[in-house]
């Protein structure tokens, strides 16, 4: 189903994941969040950043216990568990951030 | 854990061109999500899937190249290169990429878990594994 945002109409496969990363502009995270009733933090967009930054270097997205590890690391170790990514994405770090973050779902991610 | 296997993937052929190199790569991925020892040996061409510098562009193939680099926060604590498959194609160690690894508990790290080695010490480590996928 296609996603509107800044008045472009962007192509997102049957899950919901942008087809052309290079579509992604911050508004794609804004409008999937809407569409969950997700009001978007900064702690929300420490780990959208994250994870594009990540993809950009290795080319894939992280598993979620890399991205707990990172976190921990980056962000604070009180941060890097699943209890509290799931808290920011409750229908699961790896693929709803993916997901916002434009990024493929994660290699091993059901 | 009692039942931690040694899992030996072994790597023989080009990057591009054939599936087997990213598919072998997407199976390291995974495996590592289950907490087994995984090892990673490159030999015969497959010693070029950890060159640098790959330009994929030509071929209109995504660039996976950057991808081993992060196999130390997957938890892979070995990449192994057979000397003789690298000394046959002009290579050396410099033309590969460096792959990290940290423990981000206990902050103990290797700058570089890619390791060339010689014949003998390859039928070594691929006896000592428990599993090997070849690919």
């Amino acid at each position: 189903m296609p996603i509107e945002v800044d008045g472009k109409t962007l192509e997102t496969d049957e899950e919901g994941y942008l087809v052309n990363l290079n579509d992604w502009v911050p508004g794609v995270a804004e409008v999937m969040a809407k569409e969950d009733d997700l009001e978007l933090t900064q702690d929300h967009w420490d780990i959208i950043n994250f994870l594009r930054e990540y993809y950009e270097e290795y080319q894939i997205a992280p598993a979620v216990r890399v991205l707990t590890k990172a976190v921990g690391k980056r962000l604070g170790k009180e941060k890097g568990n699943s209890k509290y990514l799931y808290g920011l994405f409750p229908y699961g770090p790896g693929k709803q951030a993916c997901r916002y973050a434009g990024l493929p779902k994660p290699t091993g991610c059901v | 854990m009692s039942d931690t296997k040694n899992f030996m993937f072994l790597n023989r052929r080009a990057p591009y061109g054939t599936i087997y190199a990213w598919e072998s790569l997407e199976v390291v991925l995974i495996a590592a999500a289950f907490e087994q020892n995984v090892s990673l040996m490159f030999a015969d061409d497959g010693v070029y899937e950890l060159t640098k510098n790959q330009d994929t562009a030509g071929i209109g193939m995504k660039n996976f190249s950057p991808t081993y680099r992060t196999l130390g926060d997957y938890e892979v604590r070995h990449m192994y290169v057979d000397k003789a498959s690298l000394e046959a194609r002009g290579l050396t160690a410099d033309d590969l990429v460096q792959v990290e690894w940290e423990d981000w508990e206990t902050e103990e790290s290797v700058d570089n878990i890619v390791e060339v080695v010689d014949s003998e010490r390859v039928a070594e480590l691929l006896d000592e594994s428990d599993v090997v996928f070849s690919f």
